[in-house]
């Protein structure tokens, strides 16, 4: 009964202090649409400049939808400045000299790429097109960048903003002395911990169904899966965040050192919760996304979102986070002995 | 079995290498006002909570009703006033106290009621809806009072509980201690403030974590021939 007191209290503070309710709630859905705006803003129209080019090679690229613009010089370099040309494409008895404008490399892998097939269409025989089919085993041709990281985004931005609120309301009780003072109560460390769990763990249920909710109905997130599953792999991060968070706020005498546990604790799940390829990565270095929450839950939402596995594709992931959370209660109640003995 | 109340054998605490109480050993009897006077910094808000069992003394022994210390159902019988206001300045004062209620196990119109007789007892009836960020500094330590009485502690431990409370309202704290005294309510109390430790039934000396005297207010003047309790710390601390 103890725990439910402190449920009731924590739950008539979030009511009370509405900016971190907001924080909680809004702020995540704030974040994840200027996400989806940057990443699927349509596709940019480039620009390339053309001297003396065949006209089927035009054709081709404009095919691509490129602007295309004939020049009456070859001085690629400058049309490219003057004009803000991404690429100048100088023909010479049929032998193309490519320029590039070659700030960002995406760009110019994408116009090489639209170049060298124009290019190649050139030397083919008229009037003999090849119909290709392309087929996904998972995905679709539709599906945008934001489909690819949104899960590991919605796992983020629960993981940040529950671990953030949770550890500094935690610390709070700390600095504020009411800790202390609940520790000369009869409450049991383990009541006070669950007490927390359970308060908090209704705001982030909510938090957690909002974002959720949000992201595949509004933005149009990939979803492939049940949306409960979804659920439960976010409650599941939330329910660590939490627990993890509070953990931590023992070791931060103050907000801003539970603030300075981001760079430490949160960004690194970032880059290997497969936000970022970890193929790429040392096998040393790529193993420690082992220790990292967000990769089992990233990983989960993405069976759920973009492959659409059933529960026993990503079941070993729900007992990995089962288990963190279970493991930092128990270090939670283990470190309020500082508090008190019994 | 011992008639005493609390009972402290040679309690020593260290956090580290820094010695904060050394041999400790006194004992408070049913119905005692016992105040525990020192400078701050000489080991009172150690010594309280380690009698209430927040800190476990590293040597000696603690028994309060007749229970070894730390033990957590005794709290059930512990009132505790801490030294900080420990309140939740977001909720209002009737959720304060409700919520510590509820933790001591009280419930239904008998949480109601004490809840509305502690209240009135310091005096803040009037104002319970209001947030306790809204409080001034009084009004929160006669808000920490409330909540040290609400379940009906047999025994009561107040850490420096007149701090930046004006002299009437000291005055009716201090009537109210006597009132529960009178009715069998055990009450250590730790003060810097030599003219409350007049009012203690016993007194208990404390400098650089050593009980330098103990005795009734009267006894230790006498003992030495000096007026005022003051005088009589100078001299017991040896400056005199």
């Amino acid at each position: 009964m103890r725990t439910f007191a402190v449920v009731k209290r924590i739950i008539r503070q979030f009511f009370r202090d509405k900016r971190t309710l907001a924080l909680m709630l809004i702020a995540p859905i704030f974040v994840l649409t200027l996400m989806d705006l940057v990443f699927t803003s349509g596709e940019k129209q480039f620009a390339i400049g053309v001297y003396d080019a065949p006209t089927p090679f035009v054709e081709s690229l404009e095919d691509f939808d490129i602007l295309v613009t004939s020049y009456d010089d070859d001085q690629a370099k400058d049309h490219i400045l003057d004009d803000n040309l991404d690429a100048f494409v100088a023909f010479e008895l049929l032998e193309p000299t490519i320029t590039l404008e070659g700030t960002n490399p995406n760009d110019s892998k994408a116009i090489l790429n639209m170049i060298q097939k124009a290019v190649s269409s050139l030397t083919k025989q008229p009037n003999m097109k090849v119909e290709t089919n392309i087929e996904y085993v998972y995905g679709s041709e539709d599906m945008s960048f934001f489909d690819y990281i949104g899960p590991v985004l919605i796992g983020f931005f629960i993981f940040f903003f529950v671990f953030l609120i949770a550890g500094v309301s935690f610390l709070r009780e700390r600095t504020s002395g009411t800790l202390e003072r609940l520790l000369a109560t009869p409450i049991r460390r383990h009541e006070l911990v669950f007490g927390y769990v359970i308060g908090f763990g209704v705001f982030t249920a909510i938090q957690a169904a909002l974002i959720s909710g949000y992201a595949i109905s509004v933005l149009d997130m990939m979803l492939e899966g049940s949306f409960w599953y979804v659920l439960l792999i976010t409650l599941l991060l939330a329910m660590t965040a939490l627990t993890l968070g509070t953990l931590l706020s023992a070791f931060a005498n103050n907000e801003l050192q539970m603030i300075q546990f981001i760079p430490l604790v949160i960004v690194p799940q970032v880059f290997f919760s497969g936000l970022f390829p970890l193929d790429a990565m040392a096998d040393w270095l790529a193993s420690f996304s082992v220790i990292m929450p967000l990769t089992y839950g990233a990983n989960a939402l993405r069976e759920i979102m973009i492959r659409g596995n059933g529960f026993e594709a990503f079941q070993q992931d729900v007992y990995i986070l089962l288990a963190f959370s279970f493991v930092f209660i128990i270090l939670n109640i283990i470190v309020l002995k500082r508090y008190r003995r019994l | 079995m011992s008639t005493s109340v609390i009972q402290l054998q040679d309690v020593s605490k260290s956090f580290g290498k820094k010695e904060v109480l050394r041999n400790i050993h006194f004992s408070v009897e049913k119905g005692e006002i016992f105040g525990l006077l020192g400078p701050s910094g000489s080991g009172k808000t150690t010594l309280v909570k380690c009698i209430i069992g927040m800190e476990k003394a590293t040597n000696g022994k603690i028994e309060v009703l007749n229970t070894i210390i730390p033990n957590l159902p005794i709290t059930l019988k512990i009132g505790f006033m801490a030294q900080s206001d420990a309140l939740y300045q977001d909720l209002t004062a009737y959720e304060n106290v409700d919520f510590f209620a509820s933790l001591y196990g009280l419930k239904g119109r008998y949480k109601k009621e004490r809840i509305k007789y502690v209240l009135s007892l310091v005096n803040l009836l009037e104002d319970q809806h209001k947030r306790v960020s809204d409080y001034s500094g009084g009004m929160k330590r006669r808000l920490s009072l409330a909540i040290s009485l609400l379940h009906e502690p047999e025994v009561l431990i107040l850490d420096e509980p007149t701090v930046g409370i004006d002299p009437i309202l000291r005055q009716s704290i201090w009537n109210e201690l006597e009132e529960l005294r009178k009715k069998g309510t055990t009450i250590v109390v730790t003060t810097h403030v030599m003219d409350e430790a007049e009012k203690c039934t016993k007194l208990g000396m404390i400098r650089e974590g050593q009980l330098i005297a103990i005795g009734t207010p009267g006894e230790l003047k006498e003992r030495i021939q000096v007026r005022t309790i003051e005088e009589a710390f100078l001299s017991y601390g040896g400056a005199m």
